[in-house]
């Protein structure tokens, strides 16, 4: 996709980030969601919308956010951290490719690890390949595109990628959204809902975003994430000795 | 034509100045950038590699500017300082990867040609997790060196090597130098700089202190006034005899000791023992005030 270049980069990324023994955090929410799904399945509750509540409430705004959280600030986040980038960044490599190609591994890693099993979570849930579980997969699909350009910018532009991806998923996200409409219209979770609700058509979902908001929004958000990530990419700076 | 040329370059954090208005030239052979930890050598290299802004001035490498130009580093190699690799990988497969990304038209003879250079070659198929630290440091070299830049930059390239590897290092930035590449490292160590450099630039606090031959700054090192601190039986008898004498530039009575300053060491030490002896003062202890590295620097600075 970039060349030698970008398969060099994202290779060694691929590595980095699978190598740490991370694989198995980034397995835990999304085990947790299937789990959950086949006993609340098994135990054959009253209440008909629970698939919706387990897939949207838990799947799209809880794992997948998470999931995304721990990979996006990961595949650049490490190397910042512990000073290995600068050997990526001391060649004539354009800093767009490098984002990129930790983008491209992020986003991979994320439909791996959080959007497959939202598949298999709606296909439990609701017993086969129905609106619901397509939906919720589409919007997990197009969640971690989005999630992704977010936690990679935030990477890069602070030490504290965690703390601030944590502080937007639950107090923005959570807690806002909820609260204040205009809030979702900023808000990468009700992209995603609203995308699953276009295929889904299911008022347990809360889909507060129709389609072309959500996607329009959502391409813009993402865009603007990585543009900010390349320029902050293109500054990066040693600290000097302390004086 | 590969040179470093800065030009009233100046760089600060906050209120804490790091480097203040350097102008100098680094053409080609091995230069060593000393001075003591924290003087701003590191922030040197940093701003020479482009991973750094200017505050002020202008700074080329080879007529370009360093910083938000990536296309410097086909000319540029850069050593860091910090020890963090891609540790997984192995050290042919570091040193291929970094051939890759400098889209090489043959990535493996590059690879092997630079893993020679640093004859890493028996070790180059072990992870670099295994490496001692030394092995590490010669693998980010070859990495440095695989696209055969006419410059290359290493921050503190022998700490934490041991005597052997040491020399083998000096041997091949030696070389390198020879070949005509502008090599510039840096160290806090006097006798690293002094047994490769040719050239050297002392930096005390940000500040370029002294530029130029080892020889001409190890002089200027030696024959600079050296402070004494004397204890006696009579610390104030003694004084008064031997601020009578040439070679004494300074007398000074402190709480531990008399401080002597002295134009002319050699003739300072014969003659105090035949002064203390003639006036039947003991003498019990002589110790240089200011052999440490940091006092040369400061006299550098001063002077």
């Amino acid at each position: 996709m970039f060349g030698i270049q970008g398969r060099v980069v994202a290779a060694i990324t691929w590595r980095a980030t699978m190598g740490r023994k991370r694989a198995f955090i980034f397995a835990i929410s999304p085990l947790v969601l299937v789990l959950v799904t086949t006993a609340l399945k098994l135990s054959h509750p009253e209440r008909a919308s629970w698939p919706a509540d387990i897939l949207g409430v838990f799947g799209l705004t809880v794992v997948l956010p998470l999931t995304a959280l721990i990979i996006g600030t990961s595949v650049l986040g490490a190397e910042i951290d512990d000073g290995s980038i600068v050997h990526l960044l001391a060649t004539p490599v354009s800093r767009a490719v490098v984002i990129g190609a930790k983008y491209a591994v992020a986003v991979a890693l994320t439909m791996i690890f959080a959007a497959v099993p939202e598949l298999v979570a709606g296909l439990i849930a609701t017993g086969g390949a129905t609106k619901l579980a397509l939906g919720v997969f589409a919007g997990a699909l197009a969640g971690s595109v989005m999630y992704n350009a977010i936690f990679v910018m935030l990477s890069v532009v602070t030490t504290r990628a965690i703390a601030w991806g944590l502080l937007y998923v639950l107090i923005w996200e959570g807690v806002l959204g909820n609260l204040v409409a205009g809030a979702r219209l900023l808000s990468v979770g009700q992209y995603s809902l609203g995308i699953a609700n276009s295929i889904a058509h299911d008022p347990g979902l809360n889909a507060a975003l129709r389609l072309p908001t959500a996607v329009i929004l959502g391409a813009l958000v993402t865009a603007a994430a990585l543009v900010v990530a390349v320029r902050r990419l293109a500054s990066f700076s040693l600290k000097g000795e302390p004086a | 034509m590969s040179t470093i040329e800065l030009n009233h370059v100046s760089r600060w954090y906050g209120n804490v100045v790091a480097i203040n208005d350097i102008t100098m030239t680094i053409g080609p052979g091995v230069t060593g950038l000393l001075g003591p930890n924290g003087a701003g050598k590191s922030t040197l290299l940093h701003l020479a590699a482009g991973f750094l802004a200017p505050s002020r001035g202008d700074l080329t490498v080879a007529g370009a500017a360093s910083w938000h130009n990536p296309g410097i580093y086909r000319t540029v190699g850069l050593v860091p300082e910090r020890d963090s690799v891609y540790s997984f990988l192995t050290g042919e497969a570091f040193v291929r990867a970094t051939a890759q990304l400098h889209r090489l038209a043959d990535p493996a003879a590059a690879t092997r040609r630079a893993i020679a250079m640093v004859e890493m070659a028996d070790a180059q198929d072990r992870r670099i997790s295994t490496y001692s630290k030394g092995m590490r440091q010669r693998i980010k070299v070859a990495a440095a060196l695989v696209h055969d830049p006419p410059v290359l930059l290493l921050d503190e390239p022998f700490n934490g090597m041991d005597p052997r590897q040491r020399l083998h290092m000096m041997d091949l930035l030696h070389r390198l130098g020879e070949e005509g590449r502008t090599i510039v490292f840096s160290s806090h160590i006097l006798e690293e700089v002094e047994r490769l450099s040719g050239t050297i630039q002392v930096i005390v606090a940000g500040r370029l202190a002294a530029s130029g031959d080892f020889r001409a700054i190890r002089r200027l090192m030696t024959s600079r006034p050296h402070v004494f601190v004397v204890r006696t039986s009579d610390d104030r008898r003694l004084g008064a005899r031997l601020i009578g004498r040439p070679a004494v530039t300074g007398v000074e009575v402190t709480g531990r000791g008399l401080q002597v300053r002295a134009s002319d060491y050699g003739a300072f030490s014969r003659e105090l023992a035949v002064l203390a002896r003639d006036e039947g003062i003991r003498l019990r202890e002589l110790l240089p005030a200011d052999e440490s590295l940091e006092s040369v620097f400061t006299y550098l600075v001063e002077a």
